[in-house]
């Protein structure tokens, strides 16, 4: 990925068109290429193929991932893309976007001979990529149940739930508020990750196995309540992510130039020209997890001049990975750590800069000095709340606001499971979601089974 | 450094590598190259009698066995003796000879089994200047069909025959090229030295079906929807011939046989087994077909250093220093025994020496301890066998200790490393030998 910010429209203020469509386009190419046939086997072969092997323990969705590497070795990507899909039926978003570096890479035993893991992201990749270009059937719909389950959220884990439901023979109805399926994959992901519309396609390939409706522009808790799903559904699965931004609750804070990460990267990935997004020269980044690199990085590849990520804590307590760091850092992106905000400056009601106070408890009193950033936009990248509505919010057992679940996602009320980012514990993670989607669809399955014997 | 270079069966040259008959030696412009890289001599690819030159197929003639990195680690042929003119081929060693007194230049040659024609050939073989001939009795595919190659090489009266025309009719040494596909190697080789043979090279490429194309149903290489068995060499063979080249080495009826060691020798290394299992020198084909002939530089220079590291002054006093270590199963010592360990430094955990033991072995590796990953030999299982080891993909991780005083904990027994026993006297053995 090559960074050609340096032809950047220097522009103040917050305008379209810092970069020509065409540097935007180039800049927004493939994270890391995919593997050439030649190099995928060569990598494969890279596999010991480890007893009970310590990736497979690393990866939350638990795929056979020397299973599926030894049949690439063997010529056979999409016997390898039907292993992986058996565990994971996002197998293709997790290939893209899995931090591997902390997940099953991270557990690879070559990282001691090598100081080089086996590319497991990569070779997950060629295998599904392979099998999805061509036709091939991995699942069948089971005999129909008679039963119905409500899927709420068409986002990884309600599309992973709503598959293994289908497998198991059930229908399913998701109801989704937003115009696409796909959830954080079409709305969140950088879109370095999810070039060539892949979060729809993968939408498609996970639904064509029949039997899972979407009904799009359903709001919980504004077009229809738990109460409604109880009545018209068996069971009902909630996953509908997480929707209220936290806000940093600093003066200052209502300015124009203060906003919400995730609605930003939300209008770049729905964006048909990247250049037509209106853009600040300098950013200020908030937060220190996958979104707020996220953001930064792609504020720089739509060639924002300065970007600057605060975080409040040192480099090891960063959520984003040193990986992610550093592939931010290439990418032009400044990192401040020990940085608390606690005043948004304005004038006219427009950000002009941010000031923060440090939390670095090693320095002098005296040289902690506060600090401030100037700023045309300020973007908030902290984290987010669930939405729930009022009436049903009081009937589950939350923590911070997140349904607490046991091991197979069943949440505190019977018939109603929950998963995705709107469980507490969630990893925030695509590849946990679809555990989350994968475990729950298990559990349903069993429990309708138990009513429809109890109802013989 | 230490002595290079060689006399083998009379024939000298600077070096004890040279470059089988095959594609690399059918042309002086090839064998030019070679000699300009450093070889040390040639065998010029097969001679056959005088008339229309040999037809070969036109459509893919070699075929090969893939690592997954595409390194070559079989590869067979169906490529017949040269295809040119005998004269040019004749004119062209003449010249060589001429231009390179200080190589090896030996002319391989396959004519039908008749004294005449051996006759005829090696008359104009003599003219050239060349330094000695190898009788090629052992390619396995086409020229076998016609009666001559592997088909002579398979029947020790022949070999011994032709041999000994050779023999009468020329002045040159005689090295006789043996075929691998013969149930044991020791009756044609013996055939050969009766014959008068100054020498014997082998092995000469095993019968062999490359590849089936699943696609086509047709076995590779493919000529037209159809194939044929080829001939098998490369570094997958080395350890037939080996075994070939040693059991001649230590057979007392051909004791004293020089013998040119072929068969998979792509370095060094390979070399220097060969010659301490008793070849005299070495021939190399498929490592120069695959890499071209500037892979002689890490020969001598590996070759050089390991003589001299072990104070060997030549390649002479090399020959042949293994083949004692060679044995019948029979006179092995039964009460040597050792144990698999693994240094659990270098371990990095990937488990393949438990699984390798616990489905085909001993159970003698346990994965975990505490509940976490964790292998360690369970010594009372443990056979000593070595699966562990060859398995694990770290080298020097898990090794073989060999028990002295100390107690098997497998079978209860004290082993005490000069307390030999061999199967001839061992207790189990109805036929042991009483008293011993």
């Amino acid at each position: 990925m090559d960074i050609i910010a340096t032809a950047t429209n220097g522009a103040s203020g917050v305008v379209s068109g810092r970069l020509p469509e065409e540097d935007c386009r180039r800049n927004f190419c493939e994270m890391h290429s995919p593997l050439e046939p030649n190099a995928a086997r060569v990598e494969a072969e890279r596999c010991y193929f480890c007893f009970d092997a310590p990736c497979i323990e690393a990866c939350p969705t638990e795929i056979d991932i020397p299973g599926f590497i030894r049949m690439m070795s063997n010529h056979n990507p999409v016997g390898a893309a039907g292993l992986i899909f058996q565990e994971n039926i996002m197998g293709g978003t997790c290939a893209r976007a899995c931090p591997v570096e902390t997940l099953c890479e991270h557990a690879c035993v070559r990282n001691q001979p090598d100081d080089r893991p086996v590319s497991i992201g990569l070779l997950q990749r060629y295998a599904v990529d392979q099998a999805m270009d061509q036709p091939a059937s991995f699942f069948t719909r089971g005999a129909p149940s008679g039963k119905s389950v409500a899927v709420v959220g068409a986002g990884p884990a309600g599309l992973a739930c709503a598959h293994r439901l289908a497998v198991l023979g059930h229908s399913v109805c998701i109801y989704e508020h937003r115009p696409k399926s796909g959830g954080l994959n079409e709305y969140g992901l950088a879109a370095y990750k999810m070039l060539d519309n892949f979060a729809q396609k993968e939408a498609q390939f996970i639904t064509s196995i029949g039997g899972i409706e979407i009904e799009h522009g359903k709001r919980f808790g504004r077009d229809f309540d738990l109460r409604d799903l109880h009545r018209r559904h068996d069971a009902v699965f909630l996953s509908m992510g997480l929707g209220l931004t936290r806000t940093l609750g600093i003066p200052g804070e209502e300015a124009v130039g203060v906003e919400d990460a995730v609605d930003f990267i939300s209008t770049l990935r729905q964006a048909d020209q990247l250049s037509s997004l209106a853009l600040g020269k300098r950013i200020v980044v908030i937060g220190g997890g996958m979104t707020a690199i996220d953001i930064a990085v792609q504020a720089r590849l739509l060639g924002a001049e300065e970007v600057t990520i605060v975080y409040r804590g040192g480099p090891q307590k960063m959520k984003a990975s040193i990986e992610e760091q550093e592939f931010a850092k290439i990418r032009g992106v400044i990192i401040r750590f020990w940085g608390q905000p606690i005043c948004v400056q304005h004038e006219d009601g427009r950000v002009t800069g941010i000031e923060f106070s440090s939390t670095d408890r090693t320095l002098q009193a005296d040289r902690a000095d506060n600090f401030t950033i100037e700023a045309d936009t300020v973007f908030r990248a902290i984290g987010q709340m669930p939405r729930l509505p009022d009436d049903d919010a009081g009937s589950f057992t939350l923590q911070d606001g997140r349904f607490v679940v046991d091991k197979e996602r069943r949440t505190s009320q019977v018939g109603v499971w929950a998963g995705g980012d709107c469980i507490a514990d969630g990893e925030d993670l695509t590849v946990s979601a679809v555990q989350d989607g994968k475990l729950a669809a298990i559990s349903i399955d069993q429990y309708l089974s138990k009513s429809k014997a109890g109802e013989s | 450094m230490p002595e290079l270079k060689t006399t083998f069966a009379g024939i000298e040259s600077p070096n004890p590598f040279w470059l089988a008959s095959a594609p690399p030696t059918d042309k002086a412009y090839n064998v030019n190259r070679a000699f300009e890289a450093g070889w040390g001599g040639v065998v010029w690819k097969t001679l056959g009698e005088d008339g229309p030159p040999i037809v070969n197929v036109n459509g893919p003639r070699y075929a090969a066995l893939h690592g997954k990195d595409r390194s070559v680690i079989g590869f067979n042929n169906i490529e017949l003796i040269t295809d040119r003119p005998l004269q040019i081929n004749l004119e062209e060693i003449a010249q060589v000879k001429k231009d390179w007194p200080d190589r090896g230049l030996v002319v391989s040659l396959m004519v039908p089994c008749t004294e005449e024609a051996w006759k005829a050939v090696l008359t104009r073989v003599e003219d050239t200047g060349a330094d000695g001939v190898e009788l090629n009795f052992g390619c396995p595919h086409g020229m076998s069909e016609r009666g001559m190659g592997a088909a002579v090489g398979q029947v020790p009266e022949y070999v011994e025959m032709v041999t000994a025309w050779c023999k009468d009719f020329s002045e040159l040494p005689v090295i006789v090229k043996l075929t691998p596909n013969v149930t044991s190697i020791r009756p044609p080789a013996c055939a050969a030295q009766r014959g008068g043979a100054d020498a014997v090279s082998l092995i000469n490429t095993i019968s062999s079906v490359m590849s089936v194309d699943l696609d086509s149903f047709s076995v590779t290489p493919t000529i037209d929807r159809n194939g044929t068995h080829g001939g098998y060499c490369g570094p997958a063979v080395k350890p037939i011939a080996l075994h070939m080249v040693s059991d001649i080495a230590r057979d007392p009826d051909c004791a004293g046989l020089p013998i040119s060691a072929i068969g998979g020798i792509s370095n060094w290394r390979d070399a220097a087994e060969f010659i301490l299992l008793g070849a005299g020198n070495v021939q190399v084909c498929t490592a120069a077909m695959t890499h071209g002939f500037k892979i002689i530089d890490d020969m001598v220079d590996g070759l050089a250093r390991y003589l001299d590291d072990r104070q060997i002054e030549s390649v002479e006093q090399a020959i042949g220093k293994a083949v004692p270590s060679l044995t019948d199963w029979q006179h092995l010592n039964l009460n040597y025994t050792a144990k698999a360990q693994i240094d659990q430094n270098l371990c990095i955990q990937c488990g393949r020496c438990h699984i390798a033991c616990e489905d085909a072995s001993h159970q003698a590796i346990s994965a975990t301890q505490n509940g976490s990953r964790h292998y360690e030999v369970i010594e009372k299982e443990c056979v000593g066998c070595n699966l562990c080891v060859t398995v694990c993909p770290i080298e020097d991780c898990l090794t073989l200790r060999i028990l002295d005083n100390e107690i098997d904990q497998r079978t209860n027994q004290m082993i005490r490393a000069d307390d030999k026993l061999n199967w001839t006297a061992h207790p189990n053995n109805p036929m042991a030998a009483p008293g011993k």
